[in-house]
C-alpha cells in the first residue's frame, strides 16, 4: 500500500497559513487548504468516485477522515454523513471528520441540491465505508490469524466475536490507503446492528457556532488580500458611461477598478471600501429591459410569447372528463419570485495566479463551480481549486456563484488575493431568484355525493423556461466576457397531480420564453407551489361535497405510509373532523374578533419520495386581515432517519422558513431593477410571528433513506391557506397571503353572501 | 487618524481609525480579528452584529468607534469558549438552536442581555425582546426553548 499523509501532516503542512486565519474552531476544510491539496495530491490521494481512497482515509490513531463533494449548508449533513461512515467502519461518530465540498480532495458527487446530500452524497461514502470494512476485516484475519467471519468490528476494534483480543483498525492501516474499488456489492450494516445511524448525536459545528469560532468564508483572511466591493449598475443591463474618481479622494488606500460595465473599489481596509463604493460617482446609462413589473406579472404572464409545451403527465382525457362531470372546479393560484435572502449577503475570496489558483466559496455545487469559472474566464480545471466553506444558509443557488465570480475576475485582474463581500441590497436584489408560478387548475367530480370520484384532473403551468446548464454570470457579463449558459430552477414541475385517485390527469406547462429576472433553485423548487395548488384544490372539492378534510383525502388514498402520516399528524393536533369552512370560527381563548380555523395538507414528494401530513391552526382578524398562526404538527417519513435530532431540525426550519414565504415574501421590481432590497422592503418573520412547531418521525429503518432537508416546505403553504378558508369561508389564492389580501378576499366573500 | 479607547471583553485596548463614523463592526473583525460578529446588513435591521455596549444589545454596523471611547465592549467571544461556554451559549448548545449559525452569536447576545433585564422571561416577552433579530434558517422554535430553558 503506497503512503499517504497523516492528519498530523496535514495540519503541519496546511499550519502557516492555519496561524493566519483566526483562533480554533476553524473547520478542517480550511486548514487543508493550499499547501495541503499539493500534499494529498503527491501522496496520490484518488478523487475518482470508484474508489474508497476518494472517501475515506483511515489514520494510525484510529480516527477517520471522509471526503464528501455535498457541503454542509448548515443542515447537518457533516455529523449524518459521519454517522452512516462511522456505522459501516465500527467506530464512534466523533472519531469521524467531515471534508465536504473542496474540489482538491474531495470527489465530485454532484451540487447539493433536491436533497440529494445523504441520498447520493452519504449513500456513496457509506457504500466506501462497507468496502473498507470488508478490507479491514480480511486484515484483521491475517493480523489475528482467524477467519474473518469470526471476527466484528466494534468501538474501533476488529475483535473475535467471541471475545479476546483484538487489533484497532488505525493499526491495521495506518494512514496508508486502501488501493480498493467501492464494491457496490458489500453488505451494509442493518438496522439490528446500528449504533450510529439512528442516534440523536450533536453536530460538532454547533458549540463553535455558539460562541463565534466557526469560520465561514466571510471570516477567512490571506496575506495580502484586498477587500472588494461591487458597484452594481443603477439598472439591470444598463451600461457605464463614466466614473468620476474624484469623488472618493478622501478616502485612503483605494483602488477602482473598472472593466468594461463591471466596476469595483478595492482596499486593504475593508471600510474604505465600504466607503468608496457608496460614495463613489458613476453614472450608468438608463436602461429598462425587463418584459415586465412585480405589478403587472400575472397578467403578463398569462400573455407572455410560449417557447415550447409540455405534458408532464398526461393519463386518460382530462378535459373531457372534466367536461362531462357532475360538478366542475376552476381555480388560479399564483407563487411570485422569491429570494433565498440569506441573512449573510455572499462572500467569496479568490487567489488567482497565471491561469489556475484557489477559490474559497459557499457555494452548494463547488465541482460545478469552478467548471463554470474556468470556461468563463479561461482557466484550467487541474490548476484551479474551488473550496468550499460555510456561509450564510442558502437554501439554494443565492449570490454566492457570482461573488465567487466577482473574486475570480479581480484577482485575476489585480494578481492578487481579493475578498468580495456581497451587500444587502446585492444578496436581496441580485442574487438569482426562485421563480414565479402561475397555475390554473381544473377539476370534476362523478357526483356530489362524499364518495364522489374524481374523474378528472388538469393542472396547467405557465413557467418561465428552465434550461439546464450553470447560470450566467453577473461579473462576466459586466466584463463583456462570453458564456454560454443555462437557466436552472430545478425541478419545478413535480407534485402539479394529486396525490388521491384521480381518473384522469393532465399536468401541462407552456414553458415561456422570457423571464424578467435571472432564475435559480430555491428550496424545494416549484413544489411549494404546486403543492399549495393541489392541496387547495383537495379542500375546495371535499368543501363542495360537505366532506371533512382530512377524511375526503383519506378515503382516497391506499398507500400505507401514507395513510401513517396522515393519522399521526391529524392525532397529534386534534384535528376536528368536520366540514370546512368552521361554522363556529371563534373558539375559546381567543381575543376580540378573531376567528379560529384548522387546516390540513399532504404530500408524497416529487410523488416518489417522503410523505409529509401537516396540520395548522390559525387565527384570523378580520378588521386588520392579519392571520396568525398558533401551532403547526408535522408528521414526516423519510425512510430511514439517520439522525432524529438533526432532521427535526431540519423540518422545524423548513416550516419556518416556508410559513415566511408564504405570508410575506415577494420579490417587486419595475422594468429596470429589483426594487425590494433589504429587509424593510423583503420582509420576512419574526420572532413574534414565530408558531409552536411540533414534528413527529416515523422512522423506517427498514426502508431506503430519502433526502430530507426541503420535504416538508411543500404543504405548508396549502395547511395555512386552507386553515384561513376554514376560519373565514374566504380562499386565498395568490402569494403572499398578506393582510390586504386577507381583507379583500373576506369582501368578496360577504359582497357573495 | 484617531486613537479610541475601550474596554473589550474585559480587556483595555485601543483601536485607531482614519473615519470616526466607523462601523464598530468593521473594527471587531478587522482590527482584533473577532470574526464571532456577523455582516447581515449593515443597516441595523437583521441584529447579526449585535454586540454588548455597557451590558445593552446595541447592533455593531450602526455603532460609530467614536461613540465606544470610554465604553465597555462584549461580543460572543467574550462571553465563553467551545470549552467553557456561557450559560446562555451552553443553552443554545443543548437546545441545538442552530443551523447555519450567521445569527446565532447574535441572536445569543440579544438573550445575554434580556436576560440581565429579565432572569425569567416569558415565551412571549422572549419573542419580542428577539423581534429585531432575524433568523432565516427557521430555527426560532430551537431559540425559544433554549430561552426556556435558561428561566427554568
Amino acid at each position: 500500500m503506497p503512503a499517504v499523509i497523516s492528519r498530523r501532516d496535514l495540519l503541519k503542512s496546511g499550519g502557516a497559513l492555519v496561524v493566519s486565519f483566526t483562533v480554533g474552531g476553524w473547520p478542517r476544510t480550511a486548514c487543508a487548504q493550499g499547501p495541503t491539496a499539493d500534499v494529498l495530491r503527491r501522496a496520490g490521494k484518488p478523487l475518482d468516485a470508484s474508489q474508497v481512497d476518494s472517501f475515506l482515509a483511515i489514520h494510525a490513531d484510529g480516527t477517520v477522515t471522509v471526503y464528501t463533494g455535498k457541503a454542509d449548508v448548515g443542515t447537518g449533513l457533516r455529523i449524518a454523513v459521519a454517522q452512516m461512515a462511522a456505522e459501516e467502519l465500527g467506530v464512534r461518530p466523533e472519531r469521524v471528520t467531515v471534508i465536504d465540498g473542496d474540489t482538491g480532495v474531495c470527489p465530485d458527487q454532484g451540487g447539493t441540491g433536491g436533497s440529494t446530500g445523504l441520498t447520493r452524497g452519504g449513500a456513496e461514502v457509506r457504500q466506501a465505508a462497507a468496502t473498507a470494512r470488508q478490507a479491514l476485516l480480511s486484515l484483521a484475519a491475517t493480523r489475528l490469524n482467524r477467519p474473518a467471519a469470526d471476527l466484528v468490528i466494534a468501538d474501533g476494534d476488529v475483535r473475535p466475536r467471541a471475545g479476546g483480543a483484538g487489533v484497532g483498525i488505525g493499526a491495521l492501516v495506518g494512514d496508508r490507503q486502501l488501493s480498493l474499488a467501492v464494491d457496490p456489492k458489500a453488505a451494509l450494516k442493518t438496522q439490528e446492528s446500528f449504533t450510529a445511524i439512528g442516534k440523536p448525536a450533536p453536530r460538532p459545528d454547533v458549540p463553535a457556532k455558539c460562541s463565534g469560532r466557526h469560520g465561514y468564508v466571510h471570516d477567512l483572511v490571506l496575506p495580502g488580500m484586498l477587500h472588494a466591493r461591487v458597484v452594481r449598475p443603477a439598472a439591470i443591463g444598463a451600461t457605464l458611461a463614466s466614473v468620476d474618481e474624484s469623488s472618493i479622494r478622501a478616502i485612503p488606500d483605494v483602488r477602482v477598478v473598472r472593466l468594461s460595465n463591471f466596476l469595483a473599489v478595492v482596499s486593504k481596509d475593508e471600510w474604505a471600501a465600504v466607503r468608496a463604493a457608496r460614495e463613489l460617482k458613476a453614472t450608468w446609462s438608463p436602461a429598462a429591459t425587463l418584459p415586465s413589473s412585480s405589478d403587472g406579472l400575472e397578467s403578463w404572464t398569462r400573455s407572455a410569447a410560449v417557447d415550447r409545451e409540455q405534458d408532464v403527465v398526461n393519463r386518460g382525457d382530462a378535459a373531457r372528463a372534466i367536461g362531462g362531470a357532475a360538478k366542475t372546479f376552476a381555480a388560479t393560484y399564483f407563487w411570485p419570485y422569491q429570494s433565498h435572502a440569506s441573512l449573510g449577503p455572499s462572500c467569496a475570496v479568490a487567489d488567482i495566479k497565471g491561469d489556475g489558483g484557489t477559490v474559497w466559496s459557499s457555494s452548494q455545487g463547488t465541482h460545478g463551480l469552478r467548471t463554470n469559472l474556468c470556461k468563463v474566464f479561461g482557466l484550467a480545471p487541474e490548476r484551479l481549486r474551488v473550496v468550499f466553506l460555510d456561509g450564510s444558509g442558502s437554501y439554494g443557488t443565492n449570490g454566492g456563484d457570482h461573488a465567487a465570480a466577482d473574486a475570480v475576475l479581480l484577482s485575476k485582474t489585480l494578481g492578487q488575493p481579493v475578498r468580495v463581500q456581497w451587500t444587502r441590497q446585492d444578496e436581496t436584489g441580485w442574487d438569482p431568484k426562485g421563480p414565479h408560478q402561475l397555475l390554473d387548475m381544473r377539476a370534476g367530480l362523478a357526483s356530489t355525493e362524499p364518495d364522489a370520484r374524481i374523474v378528472g384532473w388538469h393542472a396547467e403551468m405557465f413557467l418561465s423556461t428552465n434550461a439546464p446548464g450553470a447560470r450566467a454570470l453577473l461579473a462576466a457579463d459586466a466584463a463583456g466576457l462570453s458564456q454560454d449558459h443555462g437557466q436552472g430552477a430545478g425541478q419545478i414541475t413535480q407534485n402539479g397531480d394529486p396525490p388521491y385517485q384521480a381518473d384522469n390527469v393532465r399536468v401541462q406547462v407552456h414553458w415561456l420564453k422570457e423571464t424578467p429576472l435571472q432564475l435559480s433553485n430555491l428550496r424545494a423548487p416549484g413544489k411549494i407551489a404546486n403543492v399549495f395548488a393541489v392541496e387547495s384544490l383537495t379542500d375546495e372539492i371535499a368543501t363542495a361535497i360537505g366532506a371533512d378534510p382530512v377524511a375526503f383525502r383519506t378515503s382516497r388514498l391506499i398507500d400505507r405510509r401514507a395513510l401513517d402520516v396522515i393519522a399521526r399528524a391529524a392525532s397529534a393536533f386534534g384535528w376536528q373532523p368536520r366540514p370546512s369552512p368552521n361554522r363556529q370560527p371563534r373558539s375559546g381563548g381567543l381575543s376580540g374578533a378573531d376567528l379560529a380555523g384548522q387546516g390540513f395538507a399532504y404530500v408524497r414528494y416529487k410523488q416518489a419520495e417522503n410523505y409529509v401530513a401537516m396540520a395548522m391552526d390559525v387565527t384570523v382578524n378580520p378588521a386588520s386581515g392579519r392571520i396568525t398562526v398558533r401551532r403547526v404538527v408535522c408528521a414526516h417519513d423519510c425512510g430511514l432517519v439517520v439522525n432524529p435530532d438533526a432532521l427535526k431540525n431540519q423540518i422545524e426550519g423548513c416550516i419556518v422558513q416556508t410559513l415566511s414565504r408564504t405570508l410575506h415574501e415577494q420579490v417587486t421590481f419595475d422594468r429596470s431593477r429589483v426594487t425590494s432590497v433589504d429587509w424593510a422592503s423583503y420582509p420576512i418573520l419574526r420572532f413574534p410571528d414565530a408558531p409552536q412547531v411540533e414534528v413527529m418521525l416515523i422512522d423506517r429503518p427498514e426502508q431506503p433513506l430519502l433526502g430530507a432537508g426541503e420535504a416538508a416546505t411543500a404543504p405548508v403553504a396549502a395547511a395555512l391557506a386552507n386553515a384561513v378558508f376554514d376560519a373565514t369561508g374566504a380562499r386565498l389564492r395568490t402569494v403572499p397571503l398578506t393582510p390586504e389580501r386577507v381583507k379583500a378576499a373576506l369582501a368578496s366573500v360577504r359582497a357573495t353572501n | 487618524m484617531a486613537t479610541y479607547s475601550f474596554r473589550l471583553n474585559g480587556r483595555a485596548v485601543t483601536a485607531d481609525s482614519w473615519d470616526p463614523e466607523q462601523p464598530l463592526l468593521y473594527v471587531l473583525r478587522g482590527a482584533f480579528a473577532l470574526h464571532g460578529t456577523k455582516f447581515g446588513c449593515g443597516l441595523g435591521q437583521c441584529g447579526a452584529c449585535t454586540v454588548l455596549m455597557n451590558g445593552n444589545a446595541v447592533r455593531s454596523c450602526m455603532t460609530p468607534i467614536a461613540r465606544t471611547a470610554g465604553r465597555s465592549i462584549t461580543t460572543i467571544e467574550g462571553l465563553g469558549s467551545p470549552d467553557a461556554l456561557h450559560r446562555v451559549q451552553a443553552a443554545f448548545v443543548a437546545a441545538q438552536a442552530a443551523q447555519c449559525g450567521y445569527c446565532t452569536s447574535g441572536m445569543i447576545m440579544a438573550v445575554t442581555a434580556l436576560l440581565a433585564k429579565s432572569a425569567k422571561p416569558s415565551r412571549d416577552e422572549a419573542r419580542q425582546a428577539l423581534a429585531g433579530n432575524l433568523c432565516r434558517c427557521g430555527t426560532h422554535t430551537r431559540i425559544l426553548r433554549a430561552v426556556a430553558s435558561l428561566g427554568a
